[in-house]
């Protein structure tokens, strides 16, 4: 093997160094954070008399402290479980429009093109995902606005009563709308993606077999599609427990919106409106434990059921 | 392929392309008319649910402050050109400095990214190493983590570095993106026949000349995916900026939307600005996405699914 001066690294070192860029980029911007953070959710500030001057404010081990602090936070309790009613909207709301839209794009294939209907359809419910969060949020927050809703204004016309959309339970469907909004092209190409990875025969055998559209939906299709909604799944899991942008841009649109609703948002409360960082961090922590914990589970769970199907096939 | 690492025999089955073109077999006489009017009828439903708020803010842009607190919701008012003056005047043009931002961190930001992504990826697909896997699995259990343990000690360490509040700031931590990573491993261990690879050795070419002359350019369909991914996350990104940054000077448009919706709570005539600045922000994600979605590789998309 030739080598061409020290330039061009031989293939045993180039790996390394060609890893170089990602690694030093992984280290300071992924792992020394999260080793900070951890590191400053075992700390505290000790403050002395009146916390004037310099050598006042003292920074101490505290152990659990904050861990404590932040399990029994009953403000962290109540946004935690209003995240888990909003994510019990969005996720199977956006997932299942996903894979009905995916199916309905699929059905009756027969090789033939896609007609420009679908087409274009197809093309409009993918286009909100190049929408950022915030302005999703802020477009469908004045269109839940009393004096600018079409809703309103409908069911005005119809002389009906006008629920308050951003307030109580019509508030958590408000902003499930806007996730839902935002998710389901996405993962409706997904779903669609794996659905034409089927090969036609497989429905030619089951229609002359005599099944009928719906039939061949809901045993062939839906079926093989399990491993694309389990990956959907996953990360819809994933972002719903770190909703953050949409209830923090509908907050000056309504009083309901507390800092706190989401458990995202109370970290950036403690840390930068308080500024308590070490009590901000330990309950990072603790949401990246969950979020880690529920992700390795549902994985591990997927996982094993996927091997179970296998050995049975 | 020897190269296919990560995605399971499933992945091998369907080489990327190969699945849309899959055999079409037609029966004669198959054409059922109705059968073929509901999933017509259910997908446009789905399309003017998603065009509904698109619709509006196209509208809501036209209307003057008075119109759009009085008049319904879809009919254009006659303060479009207003409007846009107004915006464009307010605080000597900010609000093109935040689209320029915008354009900044996005467009530098995803090209940084994807030089990294497809470096990292080509390695980690193409080469055999000791630690190969453990390097792949430390760098995707970055997607888990969440951003907000990452966001807050990240803000206290660049005011450590004294780059808190500047443009590296909310550029940096961007440059590195494990999906990135994870995507341009898959493509390029479908794309870079290893054979190839090993052939150009024997050839005498550079470990770095092979990457660059070689395997890049067969990387290329995937790596634009890539891109524009990273180029759509960053433009949406709220929460970096949103902590890092706090002279509006230096705001994404996204945030300064935000600030000025918060002002708008109490100068409700500041709303017309903020619809028709949504509306300006929109438009050029929509404009790339529409041209770009033809090249769009999906299909590398669903490669990622199935592994």
């Amino acid at each position: 093997m030739t080598r061409r001066g020290g330039a061009s690294a031989g293939p045993r070192r180039a790996p390394y160094v060609f890893l170089l860029p990602g690694l030093a980029l992984f280290a300071l911007f992924f792992a020394l954070p999260i080793g900070y953070a951890v590191f400053l959710s075992f700390r505290r500030v000790e403050v002395e008399g009146l916390g004037l001057g310099s050598g006042a404010r003292e920074e101490v081990w505290a152990g659990l402290a904050n861990y404590t602090a932040a399990l029994g936070d009953s403000e962290l309790l109540a946004g935690a479980l209003r995240v888990l009613g909003y994510g019990a909207i969005v996720v199977p709301a956006m997932l299942g429009a996903a894979l009905l839209f995916a199916l309905m794009l699929d059905a009756d294939r027969r090789g033939r093109r896609e007609t420009w209907l679908r087409g274009f359809s197809r093309l409009a419910i993918f286009l909100p995902y190049a929408v950022p969060g915030v302005i999703a949020a802020l477009l469908w927050g004045f269109l839940y606005l009393p004096d600018v809703s079409p809703f309103h204004h409908a069911l005005g016309a119809a002389g009906l009563p006008e629920p308050d959309l951003l307030d109580g339970g019509p508030l958590y469907v408000a902003l499930a709308n806007i996730a839902v909004w935002g998710g389901t092209g996405f993962n409706m190409i997904v779903i669609y993606t794996s659905l034409r990875a089927v090969p036609t025969e497989v429905y030619e055998a089951a229609r002359l077999d005599g099944c009928s559209q719906w039939q061949i939906a809901l045993r062939i299709k839906i079926p093989m599609v399990v491993p694309s909604l389990v990956l959907t799944f996953f990360f819809s899991l994933i972002a719903t427990l770190q909703v953050f942008s949409e209830p923090t841009t509908l907050k000056p649109l309504t009083n309901s919106v507390p800092t706190t609703w989401s458990p995202l948002m109370k970290v950036y409360q403690d840390a930068f409106v308080k500024g308590d960082i070490h009590s901000a961090a330990a309950t990072a922590v603790v949401i990246a434990a969950v979020t880690l914990v529920l992700s390795f589970g549902f994985l591990k769970a997927a996982n094993s059921r996927t091997k179970q199907q296998g050995a049975t096939r | 392929m020897s190269a296919t690492v990560a995605p399971g025999p499933r992945d091998t089955r369907y080489p990327p392309g190969a699945r849309a073109g899959s055999p079409v077999s037609r029966p004669a006489g198959a054409r059922r008319r109705p059968g073929r009017l509901v999933p017509t009828a259910v997908l446009l439903l789905g399309a003017v649910y998603c065009l509904l708020p698109v619709a509006w803010v196209l509208v809501a842009a036209t209307k003057s402050g008075r119109e759009l607190f009085s008049t319904f919701t879809f009919l254009p008012g006659s303060g479009f050109a207003d409007n846009l003056t107004d915006l464009s005047a307010y605080r000597d043009g900010v609000y093109w400095r935040w689209m320029a931002n915008s354009a900044f961190y996005s467009g530098l930001g995803a090209l940084l990214s994807t030089a990294v992504s497809a470096l990292s990826g080509y390695t980690l697909a193409v080469h055999r190493f000791r630690g190969r896997e453990a390097v792949f699995n430390v760098l995707l259990a970055g997607v888990l983590m969440p951003p907000v343990i990452l966001a807050v000690p990240q803000y206290l360490l660049m005011a450590e570095a004294g780059l808190a509040d500047s443009y590296l700031s909310v550029l940096l931590p961007s440059i590195l993106s494990p999906y990135g990573v994870y995507l341009a491993r898959i493509y390029a261990a479908a794309a870079v026949p290893a054979d190839l690879v090993e052939a150009s050795r024997m050839d005498g070419a550079g470990e770095w000349r092979i990457f660059r002359a070689i395997a890049l350019p067969m990387m290329l369909p995937g790596l634009v995916t890539v891109f524009l991914f990273q180029f759509v996350a960053v433009w949406n990104n709220f929460l970096l900026p949103y902590i890092m940054l706090g002279d509006d000077e230096k705001f994404p448009v996204t945030l300064g939307l935000y600030t000025l919706l918060q002002q708008g709570s109490n100068t409700p005539a500041l709303y017309t600005l903020v619809i028709t600045g949504a509306l300006l922000a929109i438009v050029p994600l929509i404009a790339l996405f529409l041209l770009i979605q033809r090249f769009w590789s999906l299909d590398l998309l669903s490669g990622a699914v199935k592994s």
